[in-house]
């Protein structure tokens, strides 16, 4: 995978979310050639090669035609975040182009000239957040970060915009992002999920006695 | 028209090692493997979560270090074959998810494959060039899986014998070197201290082998009351105020695995009537089941097969080789859509 800046070069992006569903899309010089998603949260690894090919079916183009890979990065479930992850990353290694990570809460906020906070289902009754200045998706101001509903109103950063829930992201919205943020020279070039917990495992503390 | 040298790129990412093979039909030509073995020791077993984040980390380097080491490009290859099952639900979504984009991107077939008949297909990977020989039974021993199969035809016709019930024994020698104080994972640490034990000093219980349970589990394994009664061993010469002599006790519970694994594999060779015996699996390395193994079947007139470790231990080379076999018989691709199976029936050598 080459280098992530793009100066004038066309590009041809290729967009992959799985932090909520599954959203696939096909994005060139601000336009959406296609976009396929499947909201259900457990079947990312089932359909995501599907929806790879539908898009570039209705795009009328070829795998070799794309020229960047994205990624979304979440937050989200990790199980399902790391498959598209996964897609992103053997796509773009499969054709040895550019790839990108875009965190998925810019995909939300894509195209809101006024601020907002950004929130999304984290499970174990907390949300993941992320607050965006005016002017839109290029300034994030804080997150994602978790917290849960009722602390929300007391973090500094993230309770002085509306909110804006979403139960969905769409990779179209993630592709436009990386598009206009690789033409202002922003790096993407860092794709690893943004997890926000540490994996449930306890150091084992010694071995557990059989005799009471 | 079936390719009968057909190249293909394996993945597999079923428990914590990240593997991408190349092969070309039968012929080796990269084997790269990751693992996050060091990330699970604080915590004495392999943990889901940590082997399905590894799997993501390492899969851009496997990839291109296959790629490099079998001088070819993504363009040369006939097919991608990946593990869809059995394994660890999260850890396998993330080879399928990858195998799938890669497939797609490179427009190649896509073989979802069955892990533990891979293990039996890196058999297909000789180094002398000979053909692999069926029928055979095949004892698949990993911290993952306990397994016994019998193999006629590695696309059609591999039957499950008999697994392990409850721990599958790479685990329990995981627990058991943990009560003795040794380092994870257990194996080669037991196997070290074992060395200067007596393997006859403590008789440990042989699991599922008493007559009553021989009826229902005939091949079945079973190594969790193994672990209790080394447990309550160790406890007891405690409670006493004894030394405990670690080398008796590694030696008597290793030659406890090792013979009931053994036991029961010669036992299916001669029930089923099939003069050959393939050790896969990591367990594979320890230098007591194998002894025990060639000195049984050498008896009981049983050729054994036992592969170079890096293709017992979990690889994408044995899946790729099992993925070339298919398409050289001129089976058809998955569906793109296939999902994975943690519980995935050895009967489904592809899905
Ligand atoms: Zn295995």
């Amino acid at each position: 995978m080459g280098q992530s800046g793009m100066g004038d070069r066309m590009t041809t992006i290729l967009a992959i979310d799985t932090s909520a569903g599954t959203s696939v899309a096909i994005v060139r010089d601000g336009e959406v050639l296609s976009e396929h998603s499947i909201d259900e949260i457990r079947r990312h690894a089932e359909v995501v090669g599907d929806l790879i090919v539908r898009c570039l079916s209705d795009a009328g183009i070829t795998a070799a035609d794309i020229t960047d890979v994205v990624a979304g990065r979440g937050p989200g479930p990790f199980t399902g975040l790391r498959v598209g992850i996964a897609a992103a990353i053997a796509f773009a290694v499969g054709r040895t182009i550019p790839l990108h990570g875009v965190v998925s809460h810019d995909a939300v906020a894509w195209g809101r000239a006024e601020p907002c906070t950004v929130v999304t289902d984290a499970r174990r009754r907390e949300i993941a957040v992320s607050s965006y200045a005016a002017g839109g998706v290029a300034h994030r101001v804080a997150g994602p970060t978790l917290t849960t509903n009722d602390e929300l109103a007391t973090v500094a950063d993230l309770a002085d915009y509306p909110e804006c829930r979403a139960d969905t992201i769409s990779a179209a919205a993630l592709a436009l992002r990386a598009e206009a943020g690789l033409r202002l020279g922003i790096d993407f070039s860092d794709h690893r999920a943004i997890y926000l917990r540490a994996p449930d495992a306890v150091p084992s503390a010694g071995p557990k006695k059989v005799l009471s | 028209m079936p390719v009968t040298e057909p190249l293909v790129l394996g993945i597999e990412t079923s428990c914590d090692e990240t593997g991408v093979g190349i092969v070309r039909g039968r012929t080796l030509l990269a084997n790269v493997i990751a693992s996050s073995m060091d990330e699970h020791a604080v915590f004495g077993g392999v943990v889901p979560e940590i082997a399905a984040r590894a799997h993501v980390e390492a899969l851009q380097s496997t990839i291109e270090q296959a790629l490099h080491d079998a001088d070819v490009t993504v363009e040369d290859l006939d097919a991608i074959a990946v593990t869809a099952g059995p394994g660890l639900a999260g850890a396998l979504m993330v080879g399928v998810g990858a195998a799938k984009a890669l497939a797609v991107a490179a427009n190649k077939p896509l073989y979802g494959v069955n892990h533990l008949v891979g293990h039996v297909g890196a058999d297909v990977l000789r180094a002398d060039g000979t053909d692999i020989e069926l029928p055979t039974v095949a004892l698949l021993v990993s911290g993952g899986h306990t397994s016994l199969l019998v193999v006629r035809d590695l696309v059609d016709d591999v039957q499950m014998l008999g697994e392990t019930i409850d721990d599958a024994a790479g685990e329990a020698f995981d627990k058991v070197a943990r009560l003795l104080g040794l380092p994870y994972p257990g194996g080669p640490h037991i196997d070290r201290v074992a060395a200067d034990g007596d393997p006859r000093a403590i008789a440990f219980p042989r699991g599922l082998t008493l007559p009553k349970d021989m009826a229902k589990h005939r091949y079945d394994f079973s190594f969790s009351g193994l672990k209790t009664s080394v447990a309550r061993f160790v406890e007891t010469a405690q409670a006493a105020g004894h030394d405990v002599d670690v080398a008796d006790v590694a030696a008597s519970f290793r030659e406890a695995v090792a013979d009931v694994l053994v036991r029961k594999a010669v036992a299916a060779c001669q029930a089923y009537d099939v003069p050959r015996l393939l050790l896969g699996g990591g367990v594979a390395a320890n230098a007591r089941v194998r002894e025990l193994a060639e000195e049984r079947c050498a008896a009981a007139g049983i050729e054994l097969r036992v592969p170079p470790l890096s293709l017992c231990t979990d690889n994408g080379a044995m899946i790729a080789a099992l993925g070339a076999h298919l398409v050289a018989r001129g089976i058809a691709p998955s569906a793109l859509d296939f999902p994975v199976d943690s519980t995935l029936p050895v009967s489904t050598v592809q899905v």
